[in-house]
């Protein structure tokens, strides 16, 4: 289940997608969820599905593997379209089946709607299948660069995520440890009633938090002695390239929406 | 080359305590590390050599006395001048691993320092092949065993270059084979950089390799000498709780089971040239 599911996990590749600077692509994936909006007729609709497949095309990620990690998605999916398709009564009714009703504008809306859902969960999986973890925080820590004006702690906010992210699997790895340890004491977390299998987390997770603290404590205590003075001073190791195929990206971003203005009804 | 580069005079440090007086962690002690040596700071728990290692790079200061190192008192002015010459191994390697691949890792330090992006490359790439971990630069953390992390530890404190690499249980946590990589890897420095080297320790083993081993017992300093001059005191090392190395225990063993043997032997290779060297005379 968790191998298959893959909202929010990175596939390391080479293709156009996976080469672009990371700023380019959160900026891209921003304005692209503004513009999705901008769509209102069949026209629109069609335009956005083709270039979302573009985009999913160049970057190499197999349709067949989206469509099939994104399979808990799409049962959201199609309840959307079924919730749009039997409440919207207006226009023709096209038939009616007992106490079920559907009218064309039904149809029309569960359809553009769950176009608009699906390209939207298209791009921004491609976002995270391309990019790691670690080139988004940077992405995110340059982006948010101008915030710095008004006291935002953007440097601080974006260690705060890498050394999150740094650390996920050590935890993981440690839950199982400790999950081991409480089963071999007789704890049973996988039966039971409901209210027996929530209390049996605590103990879970308590050694958990303990340890955790230890962790951060140690880990500060490293920085400081390798001279963590905070973000001021710093230079950066990794280092952003913003290319002409970022800028490009940009401008087929631009021409999209003028040919969903185009279109528009 | 005699120059110091450490040096404690009369350090005392008192841990605050909640509860009335306690004694102190570091009692009136003094040593010395000159440039180039490999010194031994061992120790059982609670002797106060963790404190000593706080105390050397500026997480904690004195009570009484005065710490130098590279020629100036450690104190908050300048503290993170000294820092940026001295590098650190602590003993858990999952908690002092701060970026997300090998080489971010690395080159934390040095964007800490300001250091400009072509010298980091430069710098990243030269620490990484004196441990012999190039080959797993864009590794993430938890794909390493615990011997590799240590060394990429061991790199990220060679990248600033340091006068002084000081291991804190450095290799404690490790499996045999963990910690004979990384006792490796300190050696081969030692050979090609002359680095100076404080290794704090409870693990004998590891101690004789050095040239100058100090013996630290409730938070006093008991004995300082060679590895050969501080292991012929035996019995009072067990006494500390100090566990001898192997090769010397087989021949404490072996002379009192009436084996004559000549010398005291700290390595097994030692033990075994003089057994075997025995037998044919015998």
């Amino acid at each position: 289940m968790m191998e298959k599911m893959i909202f929010g996990r990175f596939i390391p590749g080479d293709s156009v997608v996976h080469r672009m600077d990371p700023r380019a692509k959160i900026l891209f994936v921003f304005l692209f969820i503004a513009i999705v909006f901008v769509a209102n007729n069949a026209w629109g609709y069609a335009i956005l599905l083709g270039f979302t497949l573009l985009v999913v095309f160049l970057s190499k990620i197999r349709l067949y593997f989206l469509i099939n990690g994104l399979k808990p998605v799409f049962i959201l999916l199609i309840f959307t379209f079924f919730l749009h398709l039997f409440f919207t009564r207006e226009g023709d009714l096209l038939f009616s089946f007992g106490f079920i009703e559907v009218y064309e504008e039904g149809l029309r809306q569960g359809i553009f709607i769950s176009i608009r859902f699906l390209v939207l969960v298209f791009i921004t999986s491609v976002l995270t299948l391309t990019t790691s973890p670690i080139s988004i925080t940077d992405g995110i820590e340059v982006l948010l660069g101008p915030f710095k004006k008004i006291k935002l702690p953007v440097h601080e906010l974006a260690l705060m995520m890498s050394i999150s992210l740094r650390f996920i699997p050590t935890l993981m790895d440690e839950t199982g440890k400790i999950l081991k340890a409480q089963m071999a004491r007789g704890s049973d977390i996988g039966s039971g009633p409901m209210k027996e299998r929530v209390k049996a987390v605590v103990p879970l997770l308590i050694p958990l938090f303990v340890s955790a603290f230890k962790r951060a404590e140690d880990l500060a205590t490293a920085m400081e002695v390798r001279g963590y003075r905070g973000g001021e001073g710093r230079t950066r190791y990794r280092q952003l390239n913003w290319q002409l195929a970022d800028t490009l990206s940009l401008v087929l971003l631009a021409g999209l929406t003028a040919a969903l203005w185009y279109f528009r009804a | 080359m005699n120059s110091e580069i450490l040096s404690f005079e009369n350090v005392t440090f008192t841990y605050n305590a909640e509860d009335g007086p306690v004694r102190p962690a570091v009692a009136d002690v003094s040593f010395s590390i000159q440039q180039g040596e490999w010194i031994a700071l061992v120790g059982h728990n609670g002797s106060g050599k963790s404190t000593i290692a706080k105390l050397m790079n500026g997480l904690l200061f004195p009570n009484k006395g005065k710490v130098k190192v590279f020629g100036q008192e450690m104190s908050e002015e300048t503290l993170w001048d000294i820092r940026s010459d001295l590098g650190m191994v602590f003993q858990n390697p999952d908690n002092q691993f701060v970026g997300a691949t090998v080489q971010d890792d690395v080159a934390f330090a040095l964007e800490n320092n300001g250091v400009p992006h072509a010298v980091m490359v430069e710098r990243v790439h030269e620490a990484l092949s004196q441990v012999k971990m190039e080959d797993y630069k864009d590794h993430e953390p938890h794909h390493l065993s615990g011997g590799q992390k240590q060394r990429v530890a061991i790199a990220g404190a060679l990248a600033m270059r340091p006068k002084l690499l000081i291991l804190d249980e450095a290799t404690s946590m490790l499996d045999p084979q963990g910690r004979m990589e990384v006792i490796e890897t300190i050696r081969r420095l030692r050979e090609s950089t002359g680095l100076t080297v404080i290794s704090i320790t409870h693990d004998l083993e590891e101690a004789a390799l050095a040239e100058r081993i100090i013996v630290m017992n409730l938070g006093q300093k008991n004995m300082e000498g060679t590895p050969a001059a501080v292991f012929s005191q035996g019995s009072k090392l067990t006494d500390m709780g100090l566990d001898l190395p192997f090769a010397m225990r087989m021949t404490h063993l072996l002379q009192e089971a009436g084996v004559g043997l000549q010398e005291e032997h700290m390595t097994e290779d030692k033990l075994v040239d003089e057994l075997w060297k025995y037998y044919s005379k015998a």
